[in-house]
């Protein structure tokens, strides 16, 4: 029988192309200059976890912000493959960087919306200059229902708009300049400092990606889109950023897997190396299979996406529903043969595992997203 | 031209389709004989095309085996029946390039690849599997007549009753340590003392066979490789085993999970929440060992070959059994049922139109052929992660002084 999924246009590009490459060295070794461990933990102890001189170099002076945009609107006009090794690296170094919330999912929902706001909103984002966050739960999926809207209670009066509701669980919300906000009445953008919003800092799970909540109260916007505009922009945002986290899941799950394999052949017990125990070799051996099959399929996402091909909401939730489960065994295994210092504050394996655990509701949980495959393959639940 | 670089450099994939026409327009498919066709193919150099010239090759890039393949096909001309083949193609083969002697080259590929000639591997013995260099089959040269005399038991050797010619493995120094007294051999199997009796496995079928060795007289021109060196040897033949069980290319929903899904499509009684969510899982990691490999494939014509082919059998020996576990329940009493329990000799191994409960049986194979998942893991985790190996107080005594 047919399968009734649509079929790949052309075989997807899974290797990295040597520009590809230049960009992950240049992000590596920003990185590896400027985002350590105990600088991250420093960040966070002092409560402001984000790195602002760090995001201004890699976005503005990189250039990395405007990948996604097109060079007419004053991105690179690159494509996710690009974005997505940027993301593969700042999973490595779980660095603290508003890079899939402005970057990716703010860039393309302003790329969806395609009004002369968006585009002048487009260009600022594209610099780098300014921060766009979408006033969203992380939790959002593609394919689940949108929350429900804020409302326009200002619709109608002279003083124009005014937003009103709350919004749980949005990431970088306190890094952002702008709040992209999904009204009844249409999307809004709506500066972070203006009257009537409200941020309350929560206390998240992934120390590396802060959460809040938005609240407005009667706050003024400029609108972007019309509803139906909007819900098809958020859509095509979701898909994007649930396909490129599978990279930054990569990233994650490779430093874990290169941190405990450097760790296992130093650490001697019983006068041997643990690293040549058997039961290790073999958990590590079968997490190496796991990490190159995740690199597989984050990068078939990231293809697919690329080339918009027909089958990419398919690819995508392949890759979201496997990586995610990759990254946190990674990491729970980077904490387990870590042995004692594993479970300390002081060691960075823990800013994995709450990254990775994170990650893995972000943008859908793999149980979402095999679900998603159930309906794209037609394989109906019971 | 002489050097085989010049000639590498030299071919191209407009030049092979010439080649192909000039072959075609010689010999008709269909009018000439399979094997006529089959020598005629080999003669023209487009049998394996990256193989030397007057082998069967043009030493051309053997990426461009494909084009060949893909032309010939479409030609509607006979392929020498891979399957049936494999071991000679995808074992016996590239060892004799890599070891054989001008005259064994000579000899032996055009007939191996034709498949006049089956090949089998006599490598396993019962107190050898995954430690295969404590073999126990002895060979002592008769200098007097320029022979070895063979005396041993292999087993797991599938092919041996329709094989013409084996490779083989034998112990030749027993005083030194296990692996630097072997000697590798090209046995005729049909010479006197070898006995081959099938083995009945756990579907019931007899796939593989025990083979006996009774004084077998082989050869010293048989002889592959220097005397003592038959590990170094072996050891071709075993990467190029893995390469051929892990490289296989299939489409996405291909292999064991097209039949569940199939079954699931079209029985929705069938379904339950439980089942599902263990299917989707599965549908999810094949597609995703689809891409790894094919990933893999890209990363070999790109000139950048990874690691990854290491884990591929891997891979595909775990979700076959999980896959095929998933299928028997899936399919309730039907699920109770097998297809035949008589003793068959099937001369290839085949999971498609067979029924669940053969594939959940056959599938066990899977992780123990061609090198058990554990020992596989062990070379992941050396070979790839640069992990200690275990301590081995083994490598250094005489095998005779090994403890059995």
């Amino acid at each position: 029988m047919t399968p009734p999924y649509p079929p790949s246009a052309a075989p997807l590009d899974l290797l990295y192309s040597e520009t590809e490459e230049e960009l992950r060295t240049a992000v590596r070794s920003l990185l590896a200059a400027r985002c350590d461990a105990p600088g991250i933990l420093g960040r966070i102890e002092s409560g402001r976890p984000h790195d602002p001189e760090l995001w201004r170099t890699l976005a503005v002076d990189m250039g990395t912000a405007g990948l996604l945009v097109p060079e007419k609107l004053g991105g690179q006009g690159a494509s996710h493959r690009e974005a997505a090794v940027v993301l593969e690296e700042l999973g490595r170094a779980a660095a603290p960087v508003p890079y899939l919330t402005s970057a990716v999912l703010a860039a393309e929902i302003l790329i969806g919306c395609d009004g002369p706001e968006a585009t002048e909103l487009l260009r600022e984002l594209a610099s780098g200059r300014r921060i766009f966050v979408p006033a969203l739960p992380l939790t959002l999926a593609p394919g689940a229902p949108l929350p429900p809207p804020v409302r326009d209670v200002g619709a109608g009066v002279l003083s124009g708009t005014a937003l009103s509701g709350t919004v749980m669980a949005v990431a970088d919300a306190v890094a952002a300049d702008v709040l992209l906000v999904l009204a009844d009445t249409g999307l809004y953008a709506v500066p972070a400092t203006a009257a009537g919003v409200a941020l309350t800092p929560l206390v998240a799970l992934d120390l590396t990606r802060p959460l809040a909540t938005v609240t407005l109260d009667g706050a003024a916007g400029t609108r972007l889109a019309d509803p139906a505009t909007a819900r098809a922009a958020i859509a095509g945002a979701l898909l994007s950023g649930a396909g490129l986290l599978a990279s930054e899941q990569l990233g994650i799950a490779e430093w874990c897997l290169t941190e405990t394999v450097a760790y296992v052949r130093g650490r001697h017990q019983f006068n041997r190396p643990v690293g040549s125990f058997q039961a290790l070799k073999h958990r590590l051996a079968r997490l190496w299979l796991d990490v190159a099959s995740a690199r597989a399929a984050a990068r078939a996402a990231a293809d697919a996406l690329a080339t918009g091909a027909p089958d990419a909401p398919l690819t995508v939730a392949v890759a979201q529903a496997y990586c995610s489960g990759v990254a946190v065994r990674a990491a729970e295994e980077c904490v387990q043969l870590h042995g004692g210092i594993g479970m300390t504050w002081e060691h960075p394996a823990h800013l994995y595992l709450k990254r990775a655990k994170a990650d893995s509701l972000a943008l859908g949980t793999a149980g979402h997203h095999r679900g998603l495959v159930a309906d794209f393959a037609e394989l109906p639940a019971p | 031209m002489t050097a085989a670089g010049q000639a590498a450099a030299a071919v191209t994939a407009d030049q092979l389709l010439v080649r192909v026409r000039e072959l075609l327009a010689a010999h008709p498919p269909a009018a000439t004989g399979r094997e006529d066709f089959l020598r005629a193919r080999f003669d023209a150099g487009l049998a394996w095309v990256h193989y030397p010239q007057g082998l069967g090759g043009l030493a051309a890039p053997r990426s461009l085996q494909a084009v060949v393949d893909a032309e010939l096909e479409a030609a509607g001309a006979p392929d020498n029946d891979p399957r049936r083949i494999g071991i000679g193609l995808g074992m016996a083969a590239p060892t004799i390039l890599a070891y054989g002697t001008e005259e064994q080259k000579r000899r032996f590929l055009r007939p191996l690849w034709i498949g006049e000639e089956v090949w089998c591997q006599l490598f396993s013995e019962p107190g050898a599997g995954s430690d295969l260099a404590a073999l126990g089959t002895r060979a002592v040269l008769d200098e007097a007549a320029g022979e070895w005399v063979v005396d041993g038991q292999k087993v797991w050797t599938s092919s041996a009753h329709t094989a013409r010619w084996a490779i083989l493995i034998a112990r030749t120094d027993p005083a030194l340590p296990k692996h630097q007294g072997i000697t590798y051999f090209l046995c005729d199997m049909h010479a006197p003392g070898v006995e081959v009796r099938p083995l009945r496995q756990i579907t019931g079928e007899a796939e593989f066979n025990e083979v006996f060795l009774t004084g077998v007289r082989i050869p010293d021109a048989h002889r592959l490789g220097a005397v003592g060196q038959g590990w170094a040897v072996a050891r071709t033949t075993l990467m190029n085993e893995r390469v051929s069980i892990g490289g296989m290319r299939i489409p996405r929903e291909g292999g064991m999970i097209a039949p569940v899904a199939a079954a699931w499509r079209e029985r929705p009684r069938l379904r339950t929440h439980a089942l599902h969510q263990r299917m989707l899982e599965l549908w999810v990691e094949a597609e995703v060992a689809r891409l790894t490999g094919e990933r893999l494939r890209q990363q070999l014509v790109a000139g950048q070959p990874g690691p990854e082919g290491s884990g591929m059998k891997l891979t595909f020996a775990r979700l076959n059994q999980e896959i095929s576990g998933l299928e028997v329940e899936l399919l309730g009493e039907e699920g109770l049922l097998y297809e035949d329990w008589t003793l068959r000799r099937p001369e290839i191994v085949d999971f498609t139109g067979r029924d669940a409960g053969y594939r959940y049986l056959r599938a066990k194979g899977n992780s123990i052929e061609g090198g058990t998942s554990e020992i596989l893991l062990n070379i992941v985790a050396e070979r790839v992660l640069g992990l200690p190996p275990e301590p081995r107080d083994d490598k250094d005594l005489a095998w005779k002084d090994l403890a059995r």
